[in-house]
């Protein structure tokens, strides 16, 4: 296994090379639904780091173990046993916010970059390398929805965590914080990685 | 009566006004990724709404009969170990995301194999989709609205059954159906456009899903003019001066609420 990257590359290449929302379009419900604002975002992102990091760690530790026409369904349960206490603990601290995230918790279960990394990292590599690309991947994460969020929040509701950004003569753009804000926001944003990329292809050659 | 006004809301509610995508954006993967053409999106959303009728039926009885405190299940079992007060306390719905999950995994391993076994032409229709559903957010998603109307609601006539438990599967089936092949028609025709060329694929599709959200949220509101127009009914007058088509709708049962 000489070629395969080290744990130092995977963890940089989750970060910006292989974006998980941006590159790999992964994990798009959840980038979509909680957008609407910068915290709910955060909270976020940290859940899913926490269980994957976690889940990551478990698959790894136990790859030697799994059959390979069962080994989505150990995935599955893996991670939904490590967002049971994620959820558990947010009810628990930050009532609000559970109550806000709603039914979106559960639903990391189902985030494809997870089941993704557990399937293409995880479950081949040992647990250094498996948490480093957890790691990296999850920061990755984390400022894929920190983007859509600064910018869906400050154009909708001139705010960003409840300071004023925006001059309060700004129109607030209602729509950007609802549902039709997100699919334009991330479209646009992805239009825009892709054109920047075009450009820096244009320029090597 | 009332009954049936509250299905018919949840039915319009999860087909169209809370559209499963353009509203609470579960199943975004599969409405990016399969919907390139119409016949394969229409299978898709055949297939999902197929798992989902199934998962919702299964979730629904287990948080029924096994999760919710004071289930028979659990409390016949946990009856042989301690006293009847306490296994009818017994609350198991910190369980309900790992029983669920494995539930629709199983449903969709079952369905898979009931299909290739009995259907073979059907299988070979939406075989390829039927593995990729099992991580759908939309199924999961269906039973966890399931599950927050059976478990933890106080009044127990707000307790949904079986029935709306359905409507609720097999509308939102419908409702992402409906999504995915306008966004697949629309693709289609985009095939013939002059795309700028880092907007091909994803960024596009993401942009019209956009557009097409506004348009559904002009149907906002619908359901409450709908309840208002069908369920209490204070005065007769009142119900005569809603609008002709929302009345047109179900005259028969108007009638039936203002008869008596």
């Amino acid at each position: 296994m000489a070629d395969q990257p080290t744990a130092t590359e995977r963890f940089v290449q989750g970060i910006l090379p292989e974006n998980p929302v941006y590159r790999q379009l992964l994990g798009l419900c959840a980038t979509l639904a909680v957008t609407n604002g910068m915290k709910p975002a955060l909270t976020m992102a940290v859940c899913v780091a926490f269980v994957l990091v976690c889940a990551n760690v478990v698959i790894s530790l136990i790859r030697n173990l799994l059959k390979p026409h069962l080994r989505i369904v150990v995935f599955t349960l893996t991670i939904a046993t490590f967002v049971t206490v994620a959820d558990r603990v947010l009810a628990a601290y930050m009532f609000q916010m559970s109550k806000t995230l709603g039914p979106y918790i559960p639903l990391i279960i189902v985030n494809c970059l997870i089941i993704c990394r557990c399937e293409v990292c995880a479950s081949k590599q040992n647990v250094v390398i498996a948490a480093a690309d957890a790691l990296g991947q999850s920061i990755g994460f984390g400022l894929a929805l920190a983007s859509i969020a600064a910018i869906r929040e400050i154009l909708g509701t001139g705010m960003l965590m409840g300071f004023r950004v925006l001059p309060s003569f700004w129109p607030d753009w209602v729509i950007m914080v609802l549902p039709p804000g997100a699919f334009i926001t991330l479209g646009l944003l992805l239009g825009l990685v892709n054109y920047i990329d075009f450009k820096r292809e244009q320029t090597r050659n | 009566m009332d009954y049936f006004v509250d299905i018919l809301l949840i039915a319009l509610s999860a087909s169209i006004i809370n559209n499963f995508i353009f509203y609470y954006f579960v199943g975004i993967c599969p409405f990016v990724g399969v919907s390139k053409k119409v016949d394969m999106a229409f299978g898709m959303g055949c297939a999902v709404t197929f798992v989902m009728s199934i998962a919702a039926f299964l979730s629904w009885g287990i948080t029924v009969f096994v999760l919710i405190p004071g289930a028979p299940v659990s409390a016949f079992i946990a009856g042989f170990f301690t006293t009847p007060e306490a296994a009818a306390q017994i609350d198991l719905t910190v369980l309900s995301y790992i029983v669920y999950i494995f539930a629709i995994a199983s449903s969709v391993q079952f369905v898979e194999m009931y299909v290739k076994k009995f259907f073979p032409p059907l299988y070979r229709s939406f075989g390829v989709f039927l593995p990729l559903i099992t991580t759908n957010c939309a199924i999961l998603f269906a039973c966890l609205t399931i599950m927050s109307h059976v478990a933890g609601v106080d009044n127990p006539k707000e307790v949904w059954d079986l029935g709306k438990a359905m409507t609720l599967a097999l509308f939102g089936g419908l409702g992402f159906t409906i999504a995915i092949v306008i966004m697949a028609g629309i693709r289609e025709e985009l095939e013939l456009c002059d795309i700028p060329k880092p907007f091909e694929g994803a960024a596009i599709t993401l942009v019209i899903g956009g557009i097409i959200a506004i348009a559904f949220m002009g149907f906002t509101g619908v359901d409450s003019g709908v309840k208002k127009a069908l369920k209490p009914v204070p005065h007769v007058s009142q119900v005569q001066e809603q609008p002709q088509r929302v009345a047109l709708l179900n005259t028969k049962d108007c009638k039936g609420v203002i008869m008596p």
